[in-house]
């Protein structure tokens, strides 16, 4: 232990000698080890980011959409037809075992009124389940019933934007909206949500029973009188979601009497995967960046080596003197990686200073998410240090096998 | 223990460079015994800093036994001729080869570094030599803040540390002026006298070699002249009455 601090002192006194030579050497570690720490803090945040968006979908959520409809050999495009229907929502709830939750969604987007205030959004008429797959939670009043849906009330529960714009301040519960001219009577308002990963208001909608919204909102017409809806959205059991899938599948088949050879005329997709493939794809951007930015590291590393090699050049008449007064072959081995691992530790210290630096600067000027682990310090600080190694054992082996006549009498 | 410190037994180095042959020494015998003071004198090629570099265990014999203090010399490998370097051997350049920007304190205790020591006793040791060439107060000068001669003294400082049976000086004076010679040989002198150690000088001066009890002449790699010095010169006594001359000339000036 006492050679290693014996060691580490003289390198200090040598790093010393040459300030300025020292601290362009570092930098070539000090921007390596920056560079991947930000391109690190980058990648795991733009990953953190679809985790969050997940958990703002709900967990383990399904979709399923009308597909392309085929009239004589003309096929239109997904979601354009309408073969979804109540009944469809109701029969997936109850027959697919691997799902717990279904709900019909049928969207418009609408003017309401209160008072003298009016504020456009989005309405979305479901059945009760879809508070439970969405995870919404009511912030003050009762969510809507089973029975609302069945006798087609008129109630609605706000969103926080929508009862801010609407209300100021007033307390909405058991006021009347009215939306196309029909009273609608707030029961509730909900937790606020925030914004999604891409900006979207998530708290700018109105939730009401699907009925409601068909019959009263957007106009009875043909389509809605064959109880024609716009998606299903389903959540299935944990770990269930490819059965689920498959059960959805099979079931809506059967329903829409499909033969074999035909396609189906609905999509369904877990949102979860999607997240997943995203996901997958940001950890290869993540990686990609952080592959590119520990090439100036091997770069920062090769300065080292280029440096050690210099100063083991410079001082061969005293690695000389040190033998003659009985330093071994290790003795100026560790002497020299002592010092390269030095350089490359502290160049990795202020790496990894500059690189929490600039991760807050990507995401204060920039806008993105960043994300900077403990592991990735961690790592960046044994990575620098084995750089020193790497790069410090060959000039370091070179001085440590000079022979001492030669060295001694090197001018 | 009454062996010879150094004993040589028809030693040969031969260096090979491409397909030349140099022989540097052919065939040398010799023995040195513990407490002399040997002087080696020689034209530049002649065989005497081959003889040095073997002597002082940097190099190792072609053919022929070298032992050190009964130690076969020509057996060891790279480390153990640095740890016998270490124990046994100080070593005095021509150039002082003192590290810059380091205090002539840390310059001393450099030899203790690589011997296992301990690092509580350093200093006091390191303090000791330096009193032992009379530089104690200049313990935190660095070289550059140090004249030639006393930049000397603190190299005969460094190789007393380990407290050696045998310094090597290598023209220890051919940098100096002739008082400041004289002083560096008066401590070699006393250093021979007071401690017993051997202490082996390679020198073209004859005045310089005149200190020593004896004096080796190399020529073509043999040794021509091997002789005991009738009357050897004393460095202090010499610097005492350099001294005298000094102040009786004072009330002329």
């Amino acid at each position: 232990m006492n050679k290693v601090f014996q060691s580490m002192r003289i390198a200090f006194r040598a790093l010393r000698v040459n300030k300025l030579r020292s601290a362009l050497t570092m930098l070539g570690i000090i921007i390596g080890v920056g560079a991947v720490i930000a391109m690190v803090s980058v990648g795991s945040g733009a990953t953190n980011r679809i985790h969050q968006q997940i958990a703002s979908i709900g967990s383990n959520v399904i979709i399923i959409q009308p597909g392309s409809q085929n009239f004589g050999g003309v096929r239109s495009g997904n979601g354009n037809s309408q073969t979804l229907t109540e009944d469809d929502a109701r029969a997936v709830g109850e027959e697919c075992p691997d799902v717990m939750f279904s709900t019909p969604i049928q969207q418009s987007q609408q003017q309401i009124v209160y008072g003298s205030n009016n504020w456009g959004t989005r309405i979305y008429g479901v059945s009760p389940d879809y508070l439970t797959i969405r995870d919404i939670r009511i912030e003050e009043g009762e969510p809507f019933t089973v029975d609302d849906v069945k006798s087609t009330n008129k109630v609605a529960l706000l969103g926080k934007t929508v009862a801010d714009n609407l209300f100021a301040g007033e307390d909405p519960i058991g006021k009347t909206i009215r939306i196309r001219k029909v009273p609608f009577t707030v029961v509730g308002t909900l937790v606020s949500k925030g914004q999604n990963s891409s900006g979207q208001d998530q708290d700018d909608l109105i939730v009401m029973p699907i009925t409601t919204a068909k019959k009263k909102v957007m106009g009875g017409g043909r389509a809605n009188s064959w109880q024609q809806i716009g998606q299903i959205m389903v959540q299935a059991r944990d770990g269930r979601n490819n059965n689920a899938m498959d059960e959805i599948e099979g079931l809506l088949r059967q329903r829409h009497r499909l033969q074999a050879t035909e396609d189906n005329d609905f999509q369904v997709r877990s949102l979860e995967e999607m997240a997943a493939a995203q996901e997958q794809a940001t950890q290869i951007m993540g990686l990609l960046l952080a592959s590119i930015a520990s090439v100036s590291l091997i770069v920062g590393g090769i300065g080292i080596m280029n440096i050690m090699l210099v100063s083991v050049t410079e001082r061969t008449k005293e690695i000389g003197l040190r033998q003659a007064v009985g330093a071994k072959t290790n003795d100026i081995l560790s002497q020299f990686l002592v010092e390269a691992v030095s350089l490359s530790l502290l160049g990795g210290c202020l790496g990894i200073a500059m690189g929490v630096l600039a991760s807050f600067g990507i995401s204060y000027f920039a806008g993105w998410n960043t994300l900077v682990s403990l592991p990735s310090i961690l790592a960046a600080f044994f990575f620098s240090a084995l750089v020193g190694v790497f790069f410090g054992f060959y000039p370091a082996r070179k001085a440590a096998l000079l022979d001492p006549i030669e060295a001694l009498r090197y001018e | 223990m009454d062996s010879a410190l150094i004993r040589i037994e028809h030693l040969h180095k031969t260096y090979h460079m491409g397909d030349n042959h140099v022989h540097a020494l052919r065939g040398i015998s010799l023995e040195i015994p513990r407490g002399s003071f040997v002087s080696i004198m020689g034209a530049s090629g002649s065989g005497k800093s081959t003889l040095m570099n073997i002597v002082g265990c940097l190099d190792k014999p072609s053919s022929g036994k070298y032992y050190l203090d009964n130690v076969d010399v020509g057996a060891l490998n790279r480390d153990e001729l640095a740890e016998i370097r270490n124990r046994k051997v100080g070593f005095v350049f021509q150039q002082f080869n003192l590290l810059a920007r380091t205090s002539a304190l840390e310059n001393v205790e450099l030899p203790l570094l690589y011997s296992d020591n301990d690092k509580s006793k350093f200093k006091e040791r390191a303090m000791h030599a330096l009193t032992a060439v009379g530089l104690a107060e200049r313990y935190d000068h660095h070289p550059s803040q140090l004249s030639g001669g006393q930049q000397q003294r603190v190299a005969i400082a460094r190789s007393l540390i380990n407290d050696p049976q045998l310094i090597l000086a290598d023209e220890p004076t051919g940098a100096l002026d002739s008082k400041t010679s004289v002083e560096i040989m008066g401590i070699f002198q006393k250093l021979n006298r007071e401690k017993g150690i051997s202490i082996v000088v390679v020198t073209h001066e004859p005045d310089i070699a005149h200190y020593s009890n004896r004096i080796i002449q190399f020529k073509d790699g043999h040794i021509i002249v091997d002789e005991a010095v009738k009357n050897s010169r004393n460095a202090e006594r010499e610097l005492a009455e350099w001294q005298d001359e000094v102040e009786e000339k004072e009330p002329v000036a």
